[in-house]
């Protein structure tokens, strides 16, 4: 690669060094500063749900490009039962009050006792539970798959373009699910843990278990599901994170 | 005196647009690891160095942000894959890689420069592009970039990627490893900077303007 440029007397070459430099330092200072200046942009846009509009543009296309390329019936890992560890509650939102004693599920019209759910067929998985922070928990899980209940009672099927927004009793707390996560195999409304009843700090009488996606999206006591048409609101969603949140 | 060529437009652009990015990317990771900052050196009880101390985290102001930190990072990931692809298929199509390449000699011409950098050997090392351990270093960077891609591809879609995640040993290794390579940046910026100030203003202007002088008569590489 080394090429002879010139054999001029040596005054000449490094004035000729010297005009080079300076006009790569220009234009490299040029660069610098317009990086600077694209940082600045993006850090001072008007904040789309906690975080600024051209980050949450790109939080939504990498979505996009999930829900596109990548398939939706792709299992998460399991594990063997006696892998399952002790459950880390993490957040009580919509949980902080006791529960109440004629809790219903709440489903379009319907309004369901947990003894609707324990007569689905029963599922027990080992997942990982995985939290947005970082940390990770292998649990034993046992309920009914949403996809069950939906095919009992949901009178016929949903569209697969909707979505599902669940809440807790007091509304609190809230998440929305893209319907191929939500009809996955591996998505459950759970009332068993570690093979005991769900306890309440982990969501009794029933929780949202959905290991496709971080640990914000596993709603803890349900109270109500529904369908719609367009993207549900999202309690995490609207302070800066992710909408879709899937592995 | 003479003017040569040293390093072509292409990579020198390569090279700092990778510094931006690359700063993004660490500094966005270090926002979410902050969050579950698990890691240590230590023996059981005992901690040496917890990564990181609270001192750190004060004067970087780096807690309580793991939603705008994933949002960085899930976006520029983009950018910092791109311009490493971009890198390698530049190296490989212009057969620069010859240069940066290690071969059976560069291990031993390695410890050579080490020994000669330290001040233990008087033996110069090699007037070439690169010696010895700039290539294992210049390549080694490269092959942790793309265990960094690899390694956040398996946490961030451990359901699509599931065998990558298990055979990298699971979620939380995966995890972990994605952090050793980033401290390995780390480590290779501070030997990095280190060396080109060693090295001087020419080899430093080199990779600014792509031109070198050169003192003496003029040989073929």
């Amino acid at each position: 690669m080394a090429e002879r440029m010139t054999s001029e007397p040596d005054s000449q070459n490094a004035r000729r060094m010297a005009g080079m430099t300076r006009r790569s330092l220009l234009v490299g200072g040029a660069a610098a500063l317009a990086s600077g200046a694209i940082w600045e942009w993006i850090r001072t846009r008007r904040l789309d749900n906690g975080v600024p509009w051209p980050l949450r543009a790109g939080l939504n296309a990498d979505e996009e490009l999930t829900r596109d390329y990548f398939s939706e019936t792709r299992l998460v890992r399991t594990f063997p039962p006696d892998a399952a560890q002790a459950g880390r509650p993490n957040g009580s939102i919509g949980i902080e009050d006791d529960l109440d004693p004629d809790w219903k599920l709440h489903f379009g019209d319907l309004k369901l006792g947990l003894d609707d759910i324990r007569a689905l067929p029963k599922t027990v998985m080992t997942t990982e539970l995985k939290c947005i922070e970082g940390w990770s928990r292998i649990i034993r899980w046992g309920g009914a798959r949403f996809s069950d209940f939906v095919a009992r009672y949901y009178d016929g099927a949903p569209d697969a373009d909707q979505y599902v927004a669940l809440e807790t009793p007091d509304g609190d707390y809230y998440v929305g699910l893209d319907m191929a996560s939500a009809m996955h195999p591996q998505t459950l409304l759970c009332y068993e843990m570690n093979g005991k009843p769900l306890e309440s700090q982990h969501g009794a009488p029933l929780r949202l278990v959905v290991p496709l996606k971080y640990g914000i999206k596993n709603l803890k006591r349900i109270g109500k599901i529904d369908f719609s048409d367009s993207r549900p609101k999202d309690y995490w969603a609207e302070r800066g994170y992710d909408w879709y949140a899937g592995f | 005196m003479r003017i040569e060529a040293k390093h072509p437009r292409a990579i020198r652009w390569f090279h700092w647009i990778n510094f931006p990015l690359i700063s993004i990317m660490i500094w966005s990771g270090a926002l979410i690891y902050w969050a579950n900052d698990v890691y240590r050196i230590g023996v059981g009880d005992f901690t040496l160095f917890h990564f990181f101390p609270d001192f750190f985290y004060h004067t970087t102001g780096i807690e309580g942000r793991l939603a705008e930190g994933m949002a960085w990072h899930f976006v520029f990931l983009w950018l910092f894959a791109l311009n490493g692809v971009a890198y390698v298929i530049y190296t490989a199509v212009s057969g620069e890689w010859r240069y940066l390449a290690p071969n059976a000699k560069s291990f031993q011409e390695a410890i050579q420069v080490a020994l000669h950098d330290l001040h233990l050997s008087k033996k110069a090392p090699p007037a070439r592009k690169f010696n010895g351990a700039q290539q294992i270093a210049y390549t080694s960077i490269i092959l942790m970039g793309a265990g960094s891609l690899i390694t956040g591809l398996a946490i961030w879609k451990s359901a699509q990627f599931a065998w990558l995640t298990a055979l990298l040993g699971g979620y939380e290794a995966a995890r972990l490893e994605h952090f050793l390579l980033t401290l390995g940046y780390c480590g290779f910026f501070f030997v990095h900077i280190a060396q080109v100030i060693r090295a001087g203003w020419n080899n430093l202007r080199a990779m600014i303007t792509g031109y070198e002088i050169q003192e003496g008569p003029w040989q073929k590489e």
